[in-house]
């Protein structure tokens, strides 16, 4: 392939350049890198009036945790809400995608969404992507034919249940429902089990953390309740605060190590 | 032991289809796993296609369900353009098409059963692959390996319904035994010519086999919340 005199500018499409370079390195054992999970505790059961979803609010990023306060229980349609567990990029982008497409269908038909037509829509969204939108969700919701609760995995396979748990903190939190779970549930008592499950998953599952958020939908009315519960508080708060102005800090040694710096003929910037 | 929550949603399963005298039994355990968690323990691997035509699905649960979505609503339009109900060989070919021409992509095995008036009670068998198989009967999923040999013994043609739906939920109840990626309750569906009648057994319900024990301190027996009604 002779060297253009020109450069051409790509056209449109994957380029599959660098495929081969991919697949040299990996034979000469370089690990590919690991795209970034987030460890979550998402619940959902229905009650006797309508639907209840919990969840925790810790993002991590690797062993760190990058957001203590985010928000994980997605809003789809003013009757449906959706928590989201795995790449918070890929949670976000599919609830906010689907949810854009419930509104447009709102107007088209001029009635309120369904919970199966979320589902519809976000299942054949992530099978087309064969799992590589790593999105776990408990999508949950109460529309004319009443409440639903299903979970949806990355796959694009649902599940349709009375209660349900998705993320790495899903165990601890199944333990509660298996437990505690039975049909009719009064509102207060649904609202207790879920803060029950995602505490479980918060104090058990590593992943999982800070505070619990609510949200309860019922027939024509929803109730999200940010920070229902906050089990984590800053005990410890150093009595000297926290400002470290500049001359605080003692210097022990100090080296300059001045850059080399080349002349180069021509423009800098040469289109 | 890895818990991969990661792992694609798979239904280990056992399912089952038998023909009888008069129309056809259905019949499915109910565990559905990612990996060694079971994702779902009271999953319906037997859904609808038509009003007269049941499919039983294994292997990937998102493959089978896109697939199932995909030949209920082509039989849907097939039913209107026809003027009357499909009948099993169409629902059961459209399965195989779908299944044969992404034998790449998917991996589901899948019984179709139902009931028309042309041939009366038909069972298909569609296993990986998309081989298109009419079987008097047809056993499929992990649990399907321990159940040739009890079927050869135990089927029997011209069966009355009682005795078929009998022999399959025995059937199951053999494999979740012994099948580690089958469990929860038995469902079975009957489809004849009066119409369709659903059922569930509970686990315990189902009769124990060879060293299994009877449950002790179970939660069942305890005094608090009474267990989900269907």
């Amino acid at each position: 392939m002779a060297k253009a005199a020109i450069d051409v500018p790509p056209k449109g499409g994957f380029s599959f350049d660098l495929c081969r370079r991919n697949e040299m390195l990996l034979q000469k054992g370089v690990q590919p890198p690991s795209f970034r999970k987030t460890g979550t505790t998402i619940v959902g059961l229905v009650f006797q009036d309508g639907v209840i979803l919990g969840a925790d609010t810790r993002a991590t990023e690797g062993p760190i945790v990058c957001d203590k306060n985010c928000e994980k229980i997605h809003y789809m349609a003013p009757n449906i809400y959706c928590c989201g567990a795995g790449t918070a990029a890929d949670t976000e982008a599919v609830t906010d995608m689907v949810s854009s497409q419930l509104q447009l269908h709102r107007y088209a038909t001029g009635r309120e969404s369904r919970v199966i037509t979320a589902l519809t829509l976000l299942k054949s969204h992530l099978f087309s992507y064969q799992g590589h939108v790593s999105a776990a969700l408990v999508l949950g919701g109460v529309d004319v034919t009443g409440p639903h609760l299903h979970t949806i995995y990355p796959h694009g396979s649902t599940d349709t249940l009375p209660f349900a748990t998705m993320g790495s903190g899903s165990l601890a939190a199944m333990a509660m429902f298996e437990s505690k779970y039975r049909e009719g549930l009064t509102r207060d008592e649904g609202i207790k089990l879920v803060c029950e499950a995602i505490c479980a998953g918060i104090f058990n599952d590593l992943g999982s953390g800070s505070n619990v958020d609510v949200c309860v939908i019922t027939k024509g009315n929803r109730e999200y309740l940010r920070n229902h519960q906050l089990p984590n508080p800053r005990t410890y708060v150093s009595s000297k605060g926290y400002s470290f102005v500049k001359g605080h800090t003692e210097v022990l040694s100090t080296k300059i190590a001045h850059l080399q710096l080349e002349e180069v003929e021509g423009d800098a910037m040469e289109e | 032991m890895d818990l991969d929550l990661n792992a694609p949603h798979s239904m280990g399963t056992t399912i089952i289809g038998v023909t009888y005298d008069g129309g056809v039994v259905l019949g499915a355990d109910s565990r559905t796993s990612t990996g060694m968690y079971v994702a779902n323990r009271a999953s319906d691997k037997i859904t609808q296609l038509t009003d007269n035509v049941y499919l039983c699905r294994s292997g990937s649960a998102a493959d089978s369900q896109v697939v199932s979505d995909y030949v209920r609503y082509f039989l849907h339009q097939h039913t209107i353009q026809l003027g009357q109900p499909a009948t099993v060989k169409v629902a059961s070919n459209l399965i195989r098409l779908l299944s044969y021409n992404n034998k790449r992509m998917l991996e589901t095995g899948m019984i179709v059963g139902g009931w028309d008036k042309y041939e009366g009670g038909q069972i298909y068998s569609v296993p990986l692959g998309g081989t298109l198989l009419e079987q008097p009967f047809a056993i499929g999923g992990s649990g399907s390996s321990y159940l040739y040999g009890f079927f050869d013994q135990e089927w029997k043609k011209g069966m009355s319904k009682d005795e078929a739906e009998k022999l399959v939920v025995k059937a199951v109840s053999l494999a979740i035994a012994r099948d580690g990626a089958s469990g929860g309750v038995v469902r079975t569906v009957i489809i004849n010519s009066d119409g369709v009648t659903r059922n569930f057994y509970a686990g315990d319900t189902l009769p124990l086999w060879h060293e299994e024990l009877e449950p002790v301190n179970s939660l069942l027996d305890m005094s608090s919340p009474e267990p989900m009604s269907s």
